[in-house]
């Protein structure tokens, strides 16, 4: 975690510049620069202001004026103690700022991984019971078709069917914009009718690859010798299939998933662009290209966090799927 | 004796990327009631595929069985549907053994529920009456403890125990035949010799007739009462036990029984082997399959495959040749 952390805050330094943009329309000067980087501490050392975001600068004084000479007790407690800091643009707490667009993303994300997952698992079974059928190369065909194609063409182009032409044509038009619409306030269905586009964008792009990953790994279990004995034993199709190599497939499968989840939270950078989604990729993408550290910062150790977390839970799953690794 | 399962003529292949695969090619035998078959033959020579076509456990595609019939108790399983195949047949009337058990036991599931399945879809056992059945399968077995270990995974069973927990499995709901493929072949010596006087043992007190796989003539010796030998998708040949031990006719029995290592035989002499390996099943047959490693092969045993032919005593054999008198029959 602490590796993680330096990279990215070193890596975050070389990126972009807070100041360039803070002077609104336009262009900072020289001597506003100078004073605003001592206000803000981005005139020390690279290590010191890694060690101010990480315990906090509240044991030393800081120059809160901009006058070069450091008088004030900071008042940052760090991030070991909950403080991510306050955003560079924005002026609220990082966190703060993070946490409001979190749940957006989680509902999008979650929404789509959910449709993902189940329909992944339908069609990758399917085709790995009917391997080299019709319906076993249609899917096969429109899955490479879905995982090539760039999310942000699929996203316009869905965009151009659903909203425009059914507008045009008098049908009932997908909205294509933020989660509400203004007029019809804050009701469930209306933010069910709008998740409608992005979710579906989201899924049929990396809906391909999973439904491959579980067709693969279902035809090697189907392909067992266990699975001949649960055959020979007169198993009804569905018990052996459903039970018998599911349980055995789905030991790949919880993997994948359990990799993927923490990923969600960093919401999807183009969808959530493109339908104006105000979710968490939105803010990364505002926040980075201004070089806003903080919060980018939260997003990230949020996700590096978030990934350990899954980790041991999908050894934790993993264990209670395969006795083998059973831990006594 | 009634005849429990006569197949005729079964030709199964399989159609691979590479071509068609010649495994089957016109089979036929028969089984008695509580009788013992043993089927051998070198690994390749199509045991498997025939026994595992007579349940239809094959996979299609890439398998088909193109023709045959399979007369159990006067239906013919090949014409049957998959439903009735699955529900009144595997399992049921004919439970089969495979050769490895530490791939054939499903590992994430434990022994007493893999064992309790065929109770449950079979014969309607509620939970609890399954689970004594499960026991007292475990213990005719012999697996000591077997109330504990009905919660145990097939990973912490060993080999032997494992193909114990297999039979088991197979006897569950008390069929009518047993089908052993090769169940010894993957475990020691001495675990060998108890499994086969396990199934000797059961044979005698439950009545099951047995087919039994394998590709060493030793096994067959104590077990069975009747030998086909398979070559190639073919039977080479067929007789009683005594009789293919004493008068072995075709050259490729001659061989496989040269082949068996002989205790007083003396130390110094190689074990023989037969040369060669078994022809390439992707292309068709056309005359004799062994010609190629046959010691006595003469010119017209590559231009026609010669036919099973009986030579009384309900022994028969497939070869041009009479090898016992040297010359062209």
């Amino acid at each position: 975690m602490f590796l993680i952390s330096i990279l990215l805050f070193v890596m975050l330094q070389n990126m972009g510049d807070p100041l360039a943009t803070m002077g609104g329309r336009s262009v900072t000067r020289r001597e506003d620069r100078e004073r605003l980087a001592r206000q803000f501490g981005f005139d020390k050392p690279i290590l010191v202001q890694y060690v101010y975001w990480l315990v906090g600068n509240d044991w030393t004084k800081v120059d809160i004026n901009g006058d070069g000479i450091a008088e004030t007790p900071g008042i940052r407690k760090g991030v070991l103690r909950g403080d991510f800091g306050t955003s560079l643009v924005t002026r609220q707490p990082a966190m703060q700022l993070i946490l409001s667009r979190l749940p957006n993303t989680l509902l999008l994300m979650l929404v789509s991984e959910l449709v993902v997952v189940l329909g992944a698992l339908f069609i990758g079974v399917y085709s790995a019971l009917k391997q080299y059928s019709f319906f076993d190369n249609l899917i096969t065909t429109l899955s490479f078709i879905g995982y090539s194609m760039p999310i942000f063409f699929l996203a316009l182009g869905a965009m151009y069917i659903f909203a425009v032409n059914f507008k045009r044509w008098g049908l009932p038009y997908l909205p294509t914009v933020g989660m509400f619409d203004p007029q019809a306030g804050q009701t469930p269905g209306q933010l069910l009718w709008h998740l409608i586009l992005p979710v579906t964008v989201i899924s049929v792009n990396s809906f391909s690859g999973y439904s491959r990953y579980i067709r693969s790994t279902m035809l090697e279990a189907l392909n067992q010798d266990y699975i001949r004995t649960a055959r020979a034993k007169g198993l009804p199709r569905r018990e052996t299939v459903f039970i018998h190599a599911l349980k055995n497939a789905s030991l790949p499968i919880v993997t994948i998933v359990g990799l993927d989840l923490p990923f969600l939270l960093g919401g999807a950078l183009v969808t959530e662009r493109i339908f104006a989604w105000p979710g968490m990729g939105r803010l990364f993408i505002d926040h980075v290209s201004r070089g806003d550290t903080p919060v980018v910062m939260g997003i990230m150790m949020l996700i590096a966090v978030a990934v350990v977390v899954f980790q041991i839970l999908t050894d934790v799953v993993y264990a209670w799927l395969d006795p083998r690794i059973r831990y006594n | 004796m009634t005849i429990l399962l006569e197949v005729k003529n079964l030709i199964t292949r399989f159609h691979t990327p590479e071509g068609t695969v010649f495994a089957v090619n016109g089979v036929s035998f028969s089984l008695e009631e509580g009788g013992t078959l043993a089927v051998v033959g070198e690994s390749g020579c199509g045991k498997s595929v025939t026994m595992m076509s007579l349940l239809r456990l094959i996979p299609i595609p890439p398998g088909e069985i193109v023709s045959g019939i399979v007369n159990y108790h006067g239906q013919d399983l090949l014409k049957l549907s998959e439903n009735s195949m699955q529900s009144d047949i595997r399992g049921k009337e004919i439970a089969m053994v495979f050769q490895d058990p530490m791939t054939s036991l499903n590992p994430v599931l434990t022994i007493g529920r893999q064992l309790t399945e065929p109770l449950r879809v079979h014969l309607n056992y509620q939970p609890d009456q399954a689970r004594k059945r499960a026991v007292d399968l475990l213990e005719l077995v012999g697996i000591p403890d077997p109330s504990k270990r009905l919660g145990d995974y097939p990973h912490q069973f060993s080999g032997g125990m494992r193909q114990r927990v297999m039979i088991a499995m197979a006897l569950a709901c008390n069929p009518t035949m047993l089908i052993a493929d090769e169940p010894t072949t993957a475990l020691d010596v001495t675990i060998q010799a108890q499994i086969i006087e396990l199934v000797k043992e059961l044979r005698d007190k439950i009545g099951l007739s047995i087919i039994w796989i394998t590709h060493d003539l030793g096994v067959v010796a104590g077990l069975a009462e009747h030998v086909i030998v398979m070559y190639a998708g073919y039977i080479v040949e067929e007789a009683d036990v005594d009789t293919l031990y004493e008068n072995p006719r075709h050259p490729y029995t001659l061989a496989l029984m040269a082949a068996l290592p002989h205790a007083e035989r003396r130390r110094e002499s190689r074990l023989k082997s037969i040369p060669g390996a078994p022809p390439n099943l992707l292309v068709e047959p056309s005359g004799c399959p062994f010609a190629s490693r046959c010691e006595y092969v003469v010119e017209k045993c590559r231009l026609e495959n010669p036919p099973l032919k009986a030579l009384g005593n309900e022994h028969s054999m497939a070869c041009w040749l009479d090898v016992k008198m040297g010359e062209l029959q």
